[in-house]
């Protein structure tokens, strides 16, 4: 007698949903102290939809031949010494924001699964979540290691935790995900599962590793594409999450919304880091922020919170005004930081005349009319000799922490201030998005640890710029600064000359 | 409104018989190349099915190798044994 | 007629990260295990305190007793990052595909006794809520312990212990024909048969454990060599006629406890070798979770084996002799 072979849904269900049980040596609310404080209530989690239905053994095998491939471009890229193949030098500091920035972010998120993935009460969730723990620190990993070989070349990147801690603009991503990672399971669950993983993730991976892949990058692109497969893994957790919340109880829909509002103008701005990437940062531009927004948020968010009306839940607060920002927000960040670069560990540059005409094509609303004009006029500056940089400390924001220098909405000309009073203190917003935040959750966000406050009380090495940069480890001359006349700029060039060379 | 249930693959050899069996089972698919990636996209619904892909490939093929070539998703996914979907409808 | 190679000269900048060569001693080439893993978690500037447990960072040296000047010492001997993780396992795992198709070509499982078959429905099928206890520890300490060095080991001991619970319940279905009425069964059994309560009460008492690097003895030295070796190494008799069948299909088990305690019993010497006072509250710990995981095996032992705990004891001496030889004192 051969026994019928399970089909995967059946197989599944009997490989993970029957493990757990009901504690009664120890009660249930000590074993899992952490899922109720939020409010959100669950009548049954074996209500709970399984999204893909891995068994460790499928996860071990597919992973494993994903990493050997992955591990196989990575090897074949160093011993071909495939950084000297980019387009350009200037490429290499979209991975340097990449290492300082978002890897260790995944490695938050690798920890924050982790705690999701051992205090949710139901088994699905759990096992979904721990799955994404693992790919999580595979992210990090396979992240490490393929800037490994950029590292060993260009600067910027050999103090990439310590800077993390750090770093003034780094603090960005970093409260971000403090923020996620304080928050009860359910809140992490929404705000990296749902709003980041699903509505946000796709804008931070794919259209900027596919201009990795334009820009000769197949190291990088490589690494992309495969985290991203992980990705659709974790898409399918995150909307179940959020579904599973809403059909749970009615009460638990403004909990929700709350969060979603919260987390989708938290991940806008944080985003903003990248929609200079793809805008200002890759040589060869592959595709403007502004379509990329179009593509992932307009159409793709707008398919998805079309379907979630029908638990009454409506699209995050303030999106009209972040997709009115994308016309901004890119050029608005590298002014910025071209201002700042003296304090950063990658460097900047004025985009040539040539990528000026594609900002003027893909941004013909806003490039020309207001934001040409400033960076013709820094060229002019560098050209006399004056390049520009901004040496008083900027005023952050208190909940996103990003310097206060983006817009009022429908007014590209005023800068956007706002204000709040809490505990007789004064608090200070780029936005109504992160002032609504703050305002919600006054006792955490006063928390905050703002890279400028912290200098002036002294707590970053001393009260000059160069001894802040000593405490960030800074490499000065070397990590920081334009990119015209950095080490980086004269290796390239040597690598170039030599191509020419080798080349007659 | 539009609803678009969508899948993002490789642009490799390994997933051409998959982005050709899709294309093939979804009348009205949108195809957007980008480098190393193809963005496939379907008003309401799209299917991967195991014996188109089968088909092509000239072998058996376990919808769940997908995980392989899969580089993102739009829709509420369902997985069996014969197929691989995505679809906002309910 | 001499020929010229013209290469350029790529000699690298630097070797390393700063932090990594900073602990090599040098900048020197640095392994990828080294680079995915030393100094990974952050430690300073965290900007909020956690709404669920505001005695605490997140990440916080604080959440156990045992002081460590720097938690990157207890590293992995196996040098474990996730590509060669997870390629270590899906090559053990073709193992576990080859004896299971083995089994059901030749219909082993149907061979077997009815007493054997009992026997396995009593004494081995209960584990697999053993494993997913064991996946929930290794998961809280991946979440609460301090510094990469420790906690990513332990995502991937608690991927194992999914896995093996999910080998145990493939035993099952192989058993009753792919129904899931054995595994319905040993829940049952798990749940109220009194042989098995001690081993229960065991690790919900473990659940409620704060302090991370306590919990890991509790799972990594007492639970895995008391409870898990006796099931798995010291009860072949138990198994009757299906000796054979039980030790081919339990194979990973075997190849993870070798692999894991490797990693494991290396970090509990190390911790316990930093002072003199992680020394005393290691042995201490390991010496209270020995004696409740042999006082909850005992039972087991008896009712599974009719040696009234003579194995149970036998796996206590293995495990004392273990953990001796890591340099406590018990």
């Amino acid at each position: 007698m051969t026994a019928k072979k399970l089909g995967l849904k059946q197989r599944y269900a009997h490989m993970t949903r029957g493990l757990d049980w009901e504690t009664s040596y120890q009660p249930m609310d000590k074993v899992f102290p952490y899922d109720t404080f939020e409010g959100i209530k669950i009548k049954d989690w074996s209500a709970w939809e399984d999204p893909f239905r891995l068994t460790m053994d499928a996860y071990w095998k597919f992973q494993a031949e994903k990493e050997r491939k992955l591990y196989a471009v990575i090897d074949a890229f160093a011993q071909n010494n495939g950084q000297t193949g980019v387009t350009d030098g200037r490429y290499a500091n979209v991975l340097k924001l990449f290492l300082t920035g978002i890897s260790p972010e995944e490695y938050q998120a690798h920890r924050g699964f982790a705690y999701a993935g051992r205090h949710l009460r139901g088994v699905g969730p759990r096992v979904a979540a721990q799955m994404q723990s693992l790919d999580e620190l595979r992210h990090i990993q396979t992240q490490i290691h393929t800037i490994s070989h950029y590292n060993k070349y260009f600067d910027g990147l050999a103090e990439f935790p310590h800077m993390h801690d750090r770093v003034w603009y780094l603090s960005v991503p970093k409260s971000f995900f403090d923020d996620a990672r304080s928050a009860g399971p359910f809140e992490f669950m929404i705000a990296i599962g749902f709003a980041f993983e699903y509505v946000l993730t796709n804008l931070l991976f794919v259209p900027f590793m596919s201009g990795a892949a334009y820009n000769g990058d197949m190291s990088t692109v490589t690494f992309g594409f495969s985290a991203q497969s992980d990705e659709s893994r974790h898409m399918t957790l995150g909307i179940e999450v959020i579904k599973f919340l809403l059909e749970q109880h009615p009460d638990n829909l403004p909990i929700v919304q709350k969060w979603v509002d919260k987390w989708f103008w938290r991940g806008h701005r944080v985003l903003g880091l990248v929609a200079m990437m793809m805008d200002y940062m890759l040589p060869k531009p592959v595709m403007s922020w502004k379509e990329a927004w179009e593509i992932y948020f307009t159409e793709a968010g707008g398919a998805l919170f079309q379907d979630l009306a029908r638990y009454g839940l409506r699209p995050p607060k303030y999106a009209d005004i972040a997709t009115a920002e994308a016309e901004h927000i890119s050029h608005q960040n590298w002014a910025i930081f071209y201002q700042y670069t003296h304090a950063a560990a990658f460097h900047t540059w004025l985009p040539d005349a040539k990528h000026m005409d594609w900002l003027s094509e893909k941004y013909p609303n806003t490039f020309d009319k207001y934001y040409r004009p400033r960076f013709e006029m820094w060229g002019q500056m560098a050209k006399e000799g004056k390049r520009f940089y901004n040496m008083a400390l900027p005023q952050l924001c208190q909940t996103c922490q990003i310097p206060m220098g983006y817009t009022e909405p429908g007014d590209p000309t005023t800068i956007c201030f706002r204000k709040t009073q809490f505990r007789g203190e004064t608090y200070h917003f780029c936005s109504d998005g992160c002032k609504d935040i703050f305002e919600a959750e006054p006792e955490k966000f006063a928390q905050a640890w703002l890279p400028v406050h912290q200098i002036f009380q002294g707590n970053c090495g001393g009260a000059t710029i160069p001894d802040v940069l000593n405490y960030y480890r800074m490499n000065v001359g070397a990590d920081n600064m334009d990119y015209v006349g950095s080490p980086d700029e004269k290796l390239w060039n040597e690598w170039q000359a030599d191509k020419i060379r080798t080349a007659v | 409104m539009s609803q678009l249930a969508s899948l993002t693959l490789y642009h490799n050899d390994e997933a051409r018989p998959i982005i050709e069996a899709i294309i093939a089972d979804n009348p009205g698919v949108r195809v957007l190349n980008m480098p190393g990636a193809v963005k496939l996209d379907c008003e309401g619904s799209l299917v991967v099915k195991r014996a188109s892909v089968e088909e092509r490939l000239g072998r058996t093929w376990d919808p769940q190798e997908i995980h392989l070539v899969i580089i993102s998703m739009a829709g509420h996914l369902d997985e069996d044994d014969d197929q691989f979907s995505v679809s906002w409808k309910h | 007629m001499t020929v010229q190679i013209k290469t350029l000269d790529m000699e690298p900048k630097r070797q390393t990260f700063g932090h990594v060569a900073r602990r090599l001693g040098g900048d020197k080439p640095a392994t990828r295990y080294q680079e995915a893993t030393l100094d990974v978690q952050a430690t300073a500037n965290f900007h909020y305190k956690p709404q669920w447990e505001p005695e605490y960072w997140v990440y916080d040296t604080r959440k156990t007793a045992v002081v460590m000047a720097d938690w990157y010492k207890p590293l992995d001997p196996r040098q474990y990052y996730y590509a060669t993780y997870n390629i270590a396992r899906a090559n053990m795992n073709q193992a576990v595909e080859r004896a299971f198709a083995f089994a059901e070509e030749r219909g082993l499982i149907e061979k077997i006794s009815a007493e054997a078959r009992k026997q396995i429905e009593f004494g081995l099928l209960p584990l697999r809520h053993l494993h997913w206890g064991a996946n929930m520890n290794m998961t809280e300490i991946t979440q609460r312990g301090y510094g990469t060095a420790v906690t990513a080991p332990c995502i991937f001991s608690a991927g194992d212990h999914l896995g093996m619970a999910q080998v145990v319940s493939r035993i099952g279905l192989l058993l009753d024909g792919q129904t899931g009425v054995s595994l319905d069964m040993a829940k049952e059994v798990w749940m109220d048969d009194p042989a098995w309560q001690g081993v229960r009460k065991l690790i919900e008492d473990t659940f409620v454990e704060r302090d991370f690097f306590q919990l890991f003895v509790a799972q990594t030295l007492a639970i895995n060599g008391v409870v898990f070796d006796l099931i798995y190494k010291f009860a072949d008799a138990g198994w009757k006629d299906a000796q054979i069948a039980v030790a081919m299909l339990t194979e990973f088990m075997s190849d993870w406890r070798a692999d894991e305690s490797k990693w494991s019993d290396s970090v509990i010497k190390t911790v316990a070798a930093e002072s003199a006072e992680n020394k005393a509250l290691v042995s201490q710990w390991a010496s209270d979770w020995i004696a409740r995981a042999v006082e909850a095996a005992r039972p087991l032992s008896a009712a599974l084996l009719g040696d009234n705990g003579a194995q149970a004891e036998a796996a206590r001496e293995a495990t004392i002799k273990r953990a001796r030889a890591l340099g406590l004192t018990l």
